[in-house]
C-alpha cells in the first residue's frame, strides 16, 4: 500500500518529466533479482575481506604441530577440533587461510581495476577531449595493445619483472585492462560532443576544460562504471591465472585464493577440498561481479526505460 | 568489395608495426637487458658487453629496430635460449596440436552457442532460458585451468571414459603426415588412431570451449532477441512466411552478424585459455611452449609467440570484418 503523500510525489515526479537516468537505473537495480544476488554475494566478500584479521582464529603462515604431526606424503589431515576445515599442505589452518586470503583477492583485484582505470581514463579523456592528432595517436597505441589477447600481454607484462610479487600481478593485469577503459570512454565521450547539453553549455562560452569535465566526462562514465565493475571479475580470474603459470606471487606464506588453488593442484588426489573451497569463492565472487556488471548495464542502458 | 578488402588490409598494418615497436621496446627493458636474459648466471661485464655487440646492441636505436623488423620479416625469430633451435622451426613443430585444440574447441562452441542462443531467446523467460543465462554467467567465472583438472579428475581418472593427458596414446602406431592427429588418422585410414586422437582431444577442447561458448550464448540470445522485435520479422510473419523461412532468412541472417564478431575475438580468448588448458592436459602445442618460456625465461620465444599470437588474432579479426562485408552489403557502402 502507497501512502496518499508518496503517490503524490510520484505525481509530481511524473509531472517534472521522470527521474533522471541514475534514479531510474538505481530504482530497477532495486527490483532486479540478480542485481541483488550479485550485490550480497560482493557485500559479504567486502565485509569478510575487511574482518578478515577479526574473523580468521589462526594467522596464515603458523604451523600447528598437531596438523604437521598427521601431515606425510599422500595424506593432509580433515577438518578437526578447532581446525574446521582441516589443514593445508603445511600443517596450517586452512579455515584460516581461506578466510584472510579474501583480502588479498579483494586487493588484487581492486588495484588491478583502480589501475587500469586510472590509466585508461587518462587516456579515453585525452584522447576524447582533444580529438585530432592526439586521437590518432593514442587510439592506435590502444589498437595495438588491443591486439595481443588478454591473458598473453598479462603474461608478458609480469614475465618482464625481474622476480614475481603481488605488485608484478596486479600491474600485469591492471596493463590489460588499460586499452579497453581507454576506447569505451572515448567513443562515450565522442558521443556527447555533439550533445544538446554540450553545445548548450559551449555555446554559454563556459571554458573547454570545464565542458569536458564537468559536463562531458561525468555522463560519458555510465558504460566505464559497467565495464569496472565487470574487470574486476576477470581481474580475479586473470590473477589467479598468472598464478597458475608461476608468474604470481612468489611468497609462499601469502594467502591468496588464486594462488592456493595453483598450489594445490598438486594435491588434488590427496586432499581435494584443498583446490574445491579457493576454486569456489573465485567462482562466487567473479559470479558476484558479473551479475552486479550485467544487471548494471541493463539498467543504465536508455532502451530499457520505460 | 575489392576496395572495401584493400582499405580494411592497409589499417592493419600501422596497428601491426606499433605492436612490433612495442615487442622490441619489451625486448629492450628485459630486467639486465637481453644479454643476461640470454647469458644468464654466466653473464660478467665482458660478456655482456661482447653480447651486446654481437646482436648490435651498441648501435643507434632505429637502426636496431631496422634491423629487428628486416630479421622478422625474413622469419627469423632468433633461436630458443633453451633448446638452441630456430623459435620460428619450433613453433612451427607445435602448431598443429594448438590449431586441432582450438577448432575443436571453436567448433563445440559455435556448434552448441549458437542454436542454445537461439533456443533460449525463443523461450525468454522460461525455465530453459533462465537456466540458460545462469549456465553462461557461472560458465565465465570458473577458473579454466580448474574446470580443466575437475574434468580430468572425474572424467578421466575417476570415470576413465577419457585418456587424462598427451595426444595419443603411447605406443600407437600411427602415421604422421599433416602434424593434425585427428585428420592424419583419417588420410592414412588408420581408423584407431583417429578415434584414440580424438579420445585425447574431448577433455581439453570441452575446458577450452567453455567460456566462448558462454560468450556465443550470450551474444546470440542477445541479438536473436534485437531482431525478433524488429518490424522486418512482424512484417514477415504477417505476410505469412513459414516458421521456417522467417528463422532462416530473416532472424538468423541479421541475428548472426553480431555473432561472427564475438566469433572472432574468441580467437583471442582461445589462445590465451590455449595456454592454460595445454598446461593441465599436457598437450605439447603453442601454449606448452608458452608455459616453458615462462618458466625459463626463454624470451626470444615468448617474443615471439606474443608477435605471433597476435599477428593471427589481427588476421582473424581482419577475416572476420570481411566476412561481415559479405554477409551485410550495408558494411562494404560506409
Amino acid at each position: 500500500m502507497t501512502t496518499w503523500a508518496e503517490r503524490r510525489k510520484g505525481r509530481i515526479d511524473d509531472l517534472a518529466g521522470g527521474r533522471s537516468l541514475t534514479a531510474e537505473a538505481f530504482r530497477r537495480l532495486r527490483r532486479d533479482p540478480i542485481a541483488i544476488t550479485g550485490a550480497i554475494i560482493i557485500g559479504a566478500f567486502v565485509v569478510i575481506a575487511l574482518l578478515s584479521p577479526v574473523l580468521a582464529p589462526h594467522t596464515a603462515t603458523e604451523p600447528f604441530p598437531q596438523l604437521q604431526e598427521d601431515l606425510r606424503p599422500g595424506y593432509i589431515p580433515g577438518p578437526q577440533d578447532g581446525f574446521p576445515l582441516g589443514s593445508d599442505q603445511l600443517g596450517r589452518d586452512f579455515f584460516s587461510r581461506m578466510i584472510l586470503a579474501s583480502q588479498q583477492t579483494l586487493l588484487v583485484g581492486v588495484f588491478a581495476t583502480l589501475i587500469g582505470l586510472a590509466v585508461g581514463l587518462v587516456i579515453g579523456t585525452l584522447a576524447g577531449a582533444f580529438g585530432g592528432w592526439v586521437d590518432t595517436v593514442l587510439m592506435r597505441c590502444t589498437d595495438a595493445l588491443l591486439a595481443i589477447p588478454s591473458l598473453l600481454l598479462a603474461i608478458s607484462v609480469a614475465a618482464l619483472a625481474a622476480s614475481a610479487s603481488q605488485t608484478t600481478v596486479i600491474i600485469a593485469v591492471a596493463v590489460v585492462s588499460v586499452p579497453i577503459f581507454a576506447r569505451l570512454l572515448r567513443g562515450s565521450m565522442l558521443a556527447q560532443r555533439n550533445a544538446d547539453h554540450v553545445v548548450a553549455v559551449t555555446a554559454l562560452g563556459v571554458k573547454r576544460p570545464a565542458v569536458v569535465l564537468r559536463h562531458i566526462l561525468p555522463n560519458a562514465l555510465g558504460p566505464v562504471i559497467v565495464q569496472a565493475t565487470l574487470t574486476l571479475a576477470t581481474s580475479i580470474l586473470d590473477a589467479a591465472a598468472l598464478s597458475f603459470l608461476g608468474l604470481g606471487d612468489a611468497d609462499p606464506g601469502r594467502a591468496e585464493w588464486g594462488l592456493m588453488l595453483s598450489q594445490a593442484q598438486t594435491y588434488l588426489d590427496v586432499r581435494p577440498a584443498l583446490a574445491f573451497y579457493p576454486a569456489g569463492a573465485i567462482i562466487l565472487v567473479a559470479l558476484g561481479f558479473t551479475l552486479l556488471g550485467e544487471s548494471l548495464r541493463e539498467a543504465l542502458d536508455p532502451k530499457g526505460r520505460r | 568489395m575489392l576496395r572495401f578488402v584493400v582499405r580494411r588490409l592497409l589499417q592493419v598494418i600501422p596497428t601491426l608495426l606499433l605492436l612490433s615497436l612495442l615487442v622490441f621496446a619489451w625486448l629492450r627493458n628485459l630486467p639486465g637487458g637481453p644479454a643476461s636474459a640470454f647469458l644468464g648466471d654466466r653473464a660478467t661485464p665482458e660478456r655482456i658487453a661482447e653480447y651486446n655487440r654481437l646482436i648490435g646492441l651498441d648501435q643507434p636505436i632505429f637502426v636496431q629496430y631496422g634491423k629487428f623488423l628486416g630479421r622478422i620479416a625474413t622469419g627469423d625469430f632468433g633461436t630458443s635460449t633453451k633448446t638452441s633451435q630456430p623459435v620460428l622451426a619450433e613453433i612451427g613443430r607445435a602448431m598443429p596440436a594448438t590449431i586441432e585444440l582450438s577448432v575443436a574447441a571453436l567448433a563445440i562452441a559455435v556448434l552448441l552457442g549458437i542454436p542454445l542462443g537461439y533456443l533460449a531467446a525463443q523461450q525468454r523467460g522460461r525455465p530453459l532460458d533462465v537456466a540458460t543465462i545462469i549456465a553462461t554467467l557461472v560458465g565465465v567465472a570458473v577458473p579454466v585451468f580448474f574446470l580443466g583438472y575437475l574434468l580430468k579428475a572425474v572424467f578421466a581418472v575417476g570415470l576413465g571414459w577419457f585418456p587424462p593427458s598427451g595426444r595419443q596414446a603411447v605406443g600407437l602406431d600411427a602415421t604422421n603426415i599433416t602434424g593434425f592427429a585427428v585428420l592424419d588418422g583419417i588420410l592414412t585410414r588408420e581408423w584407431d588412431a583417429s578415434l584414440d586422437a580424438l579420445s585425447h582431444l574431448v577433455l581439453p577442447a570441452v575446458a577450452l570451449a567453455t567460456i566462448p561458448l558462454a560468450v556465443i550464448v550470450r551474444i546470440t540470445r542477445a541479438s536473436v532477441l534485437d531482431v525478433l522485435g524488429s518490424d522486418f520479422v512482424r512484417t514477415a510473419n504477417s505476410k505469412g512466411l513459414t516458421p521456417g523461412v522467417i528463422r532462416r532468412r530473416h532472424v538468423l541472417r541479421n541475428a548472426l552478424l553480431p555473432v561472427s564478431t564475438t566469433i572472432g575475438l574468441q580467437v583471442g580468448l582461445l589462445l590465451a585459455g590455449a595456454v592454460l588448458t595445454e598446461k593441465v592436459f599436457n598437450w605439447g602445442g603453442i601454449g606448452t611452449l608458452l608455459a616453458d618460456a615462462i618458466t625459463e625465461k626463454d624470451y626470444p620465444r615468448l617474443q615471439a609467440l606474443l608477435l605471433l599470437g597476435a599477428l593471427v588474432y589481427v588476421l582473424v579479426n581482419l577475416l572476420v570484418d570481411l566476412s561481415y562485408a559479405v554477409i551485410d552489403p550495408r558494411v562494404r557502402l560506409s
